[in-house]
């Protein structure tokens, strides 16, 4: 169940999508997701399928290995769906006793999903092919500027990437201190909200106590290693831009376009 | 000239309560006295509690002296404009490989290092090639640290530590969390890098197989250095060592019992070669 | 008491690409009373296999039968057979969590359904089994040395009243006194509570001494199965899949080598001692 959880995963392979800059990758998925949200036609998203499964398809990463992820927001969807479903007005389909379901409904909670679950898919094609140290390398980059305004890019940048590292083991530890008070006849699946709150005590104290153990060692690990801030690193990868990347922009910016002109045209 | 050379050295653990008034003081290293010869490679023995990582992190600064001084390669480590020249001499290697391993991929956690001291792209790069070389992990270079076993993450830790080109190597219980296996592996990247590179290897453990190659072994109980010398004469002193909550291999122990026992076996056997030479001379 | 696994298989992750066949056809007998040793090196299915024991990992195949009944009958009480056989996992200290240690202990019991009095004595029993000074007792658990408070952790397992006790690396971590004091204090309890012991090690010294007998796991499947003795004899096929034999073990084949009669299967310090001194004796007559 927790093991499901692939965002910010990263998948390795040898591919056109891994070879990119960083930046460009946030710069596409940027306008993926402005894309997904403003326009809203079938022709529009139309064009955002075939984009996205352009970029799978080059990523080399199986579809079936991302699609796991979205198991984790099944939830999420379901509840905005069903929102939708429910809470849109219009022709009248079905009806019983309070709840309606309209036409509009019906289509708005279609294409809610599609583009929830697009945004996902999208999102994770970049996590899944930049390592997470690439990634806030870019958004680091991407970002300097806010350091005019006392915003320390570099640390956030860190922590991110640090964030990333350890997900998987605190899933890892999650389930094994779950087995361990299972073990001892906790329960965690039986009682109402309330209840079932409480159950969670044994499960998250040991977690907490881990973390920050855990923080405290990598803390004293990467002093050990002179780390001491932004000031005067060097980078083993430094970001450059090369020429697919001028062309993935330009291949982006047409996608953008493209959807204006069915918003306009259409 | 000594590589550490450590004085009258004190360390103590102050608590304090909600005000800041001192609650309890805890002595963990009491007075030690130690010298360590460039190049050699040397073993920390002692209990859970008896100072030793204490001691080890005093070596790379993260902990400074209460009292006393310290001179890691020539420089006070008390001097704070030391500090990152000290802790780019002598690297360290933590216990557990988890929280040591800060990138998601092994080349880029190894790059860590000589990326802080600011060294110069291409450089890194040659340098993360050699230091997995090193430890005989070059081929996991794009791997996901997740998916090694412990005695790999370890030497992972190890190659990140030999990529900032240290004098010196401290390893605070290294193997403590692996298997057998991991052990030996990680135990051999170690002999080698002192064999080959002439690192000085600064060994903490618990494992008493891991110090009989050492050039020489400190032990060490409630803050205080109490036994010092080759392993043949620490070994020598089984009873000793156990009223140090510490034990001999169990090859020693043997021969220990078996010269108790009336057998003209002498003190201090270290290998199994060595005790069927002996035992068969007897025969 | 008494444990059978019948042709029990595990597959994980199964139809995919991560897919592993961690254990393959195991058939098992763990009777009542036994001091059992589990080896196997990391990703053997050791693991893997202690958990198929209360429980906690339903098996792909096969069946478990726990005193002659089906555990993955309908119905049966999975919460209770878990309180039967107590699992201590590795580093089970990672698992306290109560502000005092008493209260840790006497979470075990009270999710059995006892009452706050019944769980205090159960608690009071297995803290005082595991030898933990009654002084400590109202203490918080973090505040503990870390060979204390795996100590708690046992007795909170301790403390349901396990028919059998399954500890997985007990000593890890520990230096050598720590390690020997858990050891002597999980035999005193085999002794003194008759529970049968499952003991999973990676030191072959630790189960030569103290278990009657020894179970090897290999890529998924036993290996081997009986005395500690009969075991070491084979150390060469041991050693073909990482593991070894106690170090006393080589020795005497070594000794045996050089001519000297000594007897090869000594597994343990005492054996191979009484062994050695004996054949010298008789060679200098």
């Amino acid at each position: 169940m927790l093991r499901d959880i692939t965002i910010g995963q990263y998948y390795p392979a040898d591919s056109v999508i891994h070879k990119l800059d960083p930046r460009t990758k946030l710069f596409a998925t940027l306008l993926f997701v402005i894309s997904l949200f403003t326009f809203r036609s079938w022709a529009g998203l139309a064009l955002a399928t075939v984009f996205l499964a352009v970029l799978i398809r080059l990523s080399k990463v199986p579809l079936r290995y991302m699609v796991k992820g979205l198991r984790a927001i099944v939830v999420i969807l379901l509840i905005t769906a069903l929102f939708n479903l429910f809470l849109t007005p219009g022709k009248v389909l079905v009806e019983w006793w309070i709840f309606s379901i309209s036409y509009e409904g019906l289509i708005s909670a279609g294409k809610m999903t599609v583009r929830l679950i697009f945004l996902i898919l999208g999102t994770s094609v970049v996590t899944l092919t930049t390592t997470p140290n690439a990634l806030t390398d870019g958004l680091e980059k991407a970002l300097r500027p806010l350091n005019a305004i006392r915003i320390p890019v570099h640390e956030v940048a860190m922590m991110m990437s640090i964030a990333l590292r350890f997900i998987p083991i605190l899933v890892e530890e999650t389930d094994k201190i779950m087995k361990a008070q299972i073990a001892r006849g906790a329960d965690f699946e039986s009682g109402n909200l309330i209840k079932k709150a409480k159950n969670m005590v044994p499960l998250l104290v040991p977690l907490f106590i881990s973390a920050f153990r855990r923080a405290n060692d990598l803390a004293l690990a990467m002093e050990a290693r002179c780390y001491h801030g932004g000031k005067g690193r060097t980078k083993m990868k430094p970001l450059q831009y090369r020429r697919r990347d001028a062309v993935v922009y330009g291949l982006v910016l047409v996608y953008f376009a493209g959807m204006i002109a069915v918003r306009i045209l259409l | 000239m000594n590589f550490i050379e450590a004085r009258r050295l004190v360390h103590e653990y102050i608590r304090r309560d909600e005000e800041g008034n001192v609650e309890s003081i805890q002595t963990a290293l009491d007075h030690v006295d130690l010298d360590i010869e460039p190049g050699k490679f040397v073993a920390v023995l002692g209990h859970n509690g008896s100072g030793k990582s204490t001691f080890a992190k005093h070596l790379n600064v993260l902990l400074t002296p209460t009292e006393g001084t310290l001179w890691v390669d020539g420089k006070d480590a008390a001097d704070e404009e030391n500090l990152w020249e000290i802790r780019k001499n002598a690297g360290m290697v933590f216990q557990n490989p988890d929280n040591q391993i800060i990138a998601s991929v092994v080349e880029e956690d190894v790059g860590f290092g000589p990326e802080n001291i600011g060294v110069p792209t291409p450089e890194i790069l040659k340098r993360v090639d050699q230091s997995l070389k090193s430890v005989g992990m070059s081929e996991y270079r794009t791997h996901s640290p997740n998916k090694l076993s412990g005695g790999q993450k370890q030497r992972v830790a190890i190659a990140g530590v030999m990529a900032m080109e240290p004098k010196c190597i401290v390893l605070d219980e290294p193997t403590a969390m692996l298997d057998p296996n991991g052990r030996r592996e990680v135990l051999s990247a170690v002999q080698r890098l002192n064999e080959e590179k002439g690192v000085t290897i600064i060994l903490i453990t618990h494992y008493m197989e891991e110090v009989v190659d050492a050039d020489q072994v400190f032990v060490m109980d409630q803050g205080k250095v109490v036994m010092e010398g080759t392993p043949r004469e620490i070994f020598s002193q089984v009873e000793t060592l156990k009223q140090y909550r510490l034990d001999v291999p169990q090859i020693t122990l043997l021969a220990d019992e078996l010269r108790k026992a009336g057998l003209a076996v002498p003190k201090g056997i270290l290998t199994r070669q060595e005790l069927v030479d002996v035992l068969c001379r007897l025969y | 008491m008494s444990i059978i696994l019948d042709h029990v298989n595990y597959v994980y992750s199964a139809g995919t690409a991560y897919e592993k066949h961690a254990l393959k056809d195991i058939s098992l007998k763990i009777e009542d009373g036994q001091f059992i040793g589990i080896i196997g090196h990391t990703g053997s299915g050791k693991s893997t296999l202690i958990q198929h024991l209360n429980g906690l990992i339903r098996a792909t195949s096969g069946a478990i039968y726990y005193n002659g009944e089906d555990i993955y009958d309908k119905g049966y009480p999975l919460q209770k057979l878990r309180g039967k056989v107590g699992l201590v996992f590795q580093y089970p200290e990672h698992q306290l969590f109560e502000t005092t240690i008493f209260k840790d202990v006497c979470f075990g019991p009270k999710n059995q359904g006892l009452s706050q009095n019944e769980a205090e004595l159960k608690a009071f029993e297995a803290l005082r089994a595991v030898g933990l000074s009654e002084r400590l007792w109202y203490q918080s658990p973090f505040d503990l040395s870390g060979g204390q408070k795996r100590r708690v952790a046992i007795a909170g397992v301790l403390a349901m009243k396990p028919e059998v006790l399954i500890l997985d690396e007990p000593t890890a971590g520990l230096d050598p006194k720590g390690r020997d004091e858990i050891l002597d204090q999980v035999v005193r309890m085999h002794r003194e509570l008759h529970i049968t012991v499952i003991l999973v090690s990676h030191s072959m010294e630790d189960v030569a001494n103290y278990v009657g007998r020894l179970i090897v796991m290999n890529r998924g499947q036993v290996m081997f199965d009986g005395v500690p003795r009969e075991v070491f004899a084979h150390y060469q096929e041991l050693e073909a899949v990482g593991l070894s034999a106690p170090q006393v073990t080589y020795l005497m084949h070594d000794l045996r080598r050089r001519g000297l009669s000594v007897d090869e299967s000594a597994t343990t310090l005492e054996e191979a001692k009484a062994s050695i001194l004996r054949a010298l004796q008789v060679g200098s007559k």
